[in-house]
């Protein structure tokens, strides 16, 4: 197992390269599992001493998993702050893990597509992580990894209830379902809500960049679903894909319509955005993300041609305030952030040319049209 | 406007978050953002800031007032539930099971599990029971048109046909 996670991880270049289908639209697709283990009291009730023990006993099991040879695995108390801060911006462990200390712990497969927190809310909340959209792969790999894990720990579960979790609110499969949608035509045409309105009525959630709790920043919001009870893991995931495809339906619907009716408005948005990223002296995390998010919709409107959208992907990951610190060594102060980000942002985009008029072509290969297949 | 938490300085700091469908707004002063850890717009949230959570377990407890409901196995107590709406361990939903369907039902699509098994607790039924269990699982599928289901299913019944006549 590799010691140092910032040797480990992927460097954020390669980070932004990944695809998937649908990802203009679909940035990524995350299926999680909830799971404690028998004869251990859940961490959030446990003592200290008990949730180091659960750890040792939990985190041997999850490093000899085949799927984690090679693979990331640490104690929550030996990474940095700003090495816990690196793992939520690439989305492998959540806000509230990068805040345990000693009795928690985590494992990332070599491949960043599998997690394994130990001790967050539960015992396990093990992920799986893709590229644009694909729930069923998640939920297949996730599956495949939670049957390898069970021959070597003897997990609560009750016939009636199914898989115990501390909180009711997971009980049953455990499963978390999302996906994480940039949608900036509904946030402009100021349909967002009235999306946000109908998804929760069909029980699912809408949430923030970085989930629970989280702003709605870069016109990124994450889906998901909230029922764990009563339904098979399999129902759960297609009906999160069936919304997802009628969420992308009406984005494109919502960007074509502003460029038949408002092209002007957009071509301001784009054009801004473009102008502040590409020429400000001093610029806040929240702002860069606002701004990538408009010139990610410009170049998905074709306004940035022969630029690759890595290009963009990768700013938005690199302008997040841990990967920011991490290329200069040492704690910087927010204003030294908002200045070190801006001169960061001018250096990438000094060669990328300013936007062209639009046009709205349908992405390659009539992809988002919704289909029976993922 | 003053800030939310102290209410005596200029708020300067200004946050909004969706929370489910709805929008919440807070407003800081310097000091109480900078007190409460608010300076990556990222790295907190809202619902814990207006809830005071926080994730402090101590060692010592309260002991439970006598003739309270507690869970014989972790010592929660149902007060300790109410107030966190946690658990403390597998155990307690049998030692609050009583009101546990109630509670469920307003959360859930039903109060029995209908998903996954560990293999280990997969009632063993005979496989003349399971293979009409699974063909039953296969026609809703192709019924359904969920086509990659049914490949799977059709891929554990043959193996389960294979297990069922050993190679001779």
């Amino acid at each position: 197992m590799s010691r140092d996670l910032q040797t480990f991880l992927s460097k954020p270049a390669d980070a932004a390269r990944r695809t998937g289908p649908l990802d203009h639209i679909v940035l990524s697709s995350r299926v999680r599992l909830a799971r404690n283990v028998q004869g251990f009291a859940f961490p959030g009730w446990a003592k200290k001493s008990e949730r180091i023990r659960a750890l040792e006993v939990i985190r041997s099991a999850v490093d000899h998993l085949p799927a984690m040879t090679e693979g990331f695995s640490e104690s929550m108390d030996n990474l940095t702050g700003i090495d816990k801060q690196i793992l939520v911006e690439r989305h492998l462990i959540s806000r509230e893990h990068a805040a345990k200390g000693a009795g928690s712990g985590m494992v990332v497969d070599r491949a960043e597509t599998l997690s394994v927190m130990v001790n967050e809310e539960d015992h396990l909340r093990m992920q799986s992580l893709r590229p644009g959209l694909q729930l069923k792969e998640a939920w297949r790999a996730i599956d495949e990894l939670d049957t390898a894990l069970e021959t070597r720990l003897p997990f609560a579960f009750s016939p009636e209830y199914g898989y115990l979790t501390a909180c009711p609110t997971n009980v049953g499969t455990g499963i978390r379902v999302s996906a994480m949608l940039h949608l900036p035509g509904l946030v402009l045409a100021e349909l967002v809500n009235q999306i946000i309105q109908s998804v929760n009525k069909l029980g699912l959630a809408v949430r923030g960049l970085y989930g629970e709790g989280t702003e709605a920043l870069g016109n990124i919001f994450q889906v998901s679903n909230q029922m764990t009870l009563g339904e098979t893991e399999v129902e759960i995931v297609e009906r999160l894909s069936k919304v997802v495809h009628q969420m992308i339906e009406h984005e494109l619907n919502a960007r074509q319509k502003l460029l038949e009716e408002k092209p002007k408005v957009l071509h301001n948005h784009i054009g801004r955005a473009f102008g502040v990223l590409s020429n400000a002296y001093s610029i806040s995390s929240k702002e860069a993300m606002n701004l990538l998010s408009l010139v990610r919709l410009g170049h998905d409107l074709n306004m940035f041609p022969g630029v690759p959208r890595a290009v963009f992907d990768e700013l938005q990951l690199i302008t997040q305030p841990a990967h920011l610190q991490r290329v200069h060594a040492g704690k910087l102060g927010a204003e030294e952030r908002d200045v070190l980000r801006s001169d960061l942002l001018r250096e990438r985009l000094k060669d990328v040319a300013r936007p062209v008029a639009a046009q709205l072509t349908p992405p390659a290969s009539d992809a988002s049209r919704p289909s029976g297949a993922e | 406007m003053l800030c939310s938490i102290c209410q005596k300085n200029e708020a300067k700091v200004h946050l909004t978050q969706i929370v489910d469908d709805k929008m919440q707004k807070v407003d800081l002063c310097e000091e109480c953002s900078k007190a409460k850890g608010v300076t990556d717009p990222a790295g907190f949230s809202l619902a814990d800031l207006l809830l005071g959570n926080t994730q402090d377990t101590a060692e010592a407890r309260p002991a439970p007032k006598p003739g309270e409901l507690t869970c014989s196995a972790c010592g929660l107590s149902q007060a300790d539930f109410k107030k966190s709406g946690r658990f403390g361990c597998p155990q307690c939903y049998t030692a609050f099971g009583e009101g546990l369907p109630g509670m469920l039902k307003t959360m859930h699509k039903g109060v029995r599990h209908t998903g996954k098994i560990p293999t280990a607790l997969r009632p063993r039924k005979d496989p003349g029971d399971q293979l009409k269990q699974l063909n039953r699982r296969l026609e809703k599928a192709i019924q359904t048109e969920n086509f990659e289901e049914a490949a799977h299913l059709r891929d554990q019944i043959r193996a389960l046909k294979q297990q069922a006549a050993p190679a001779s």
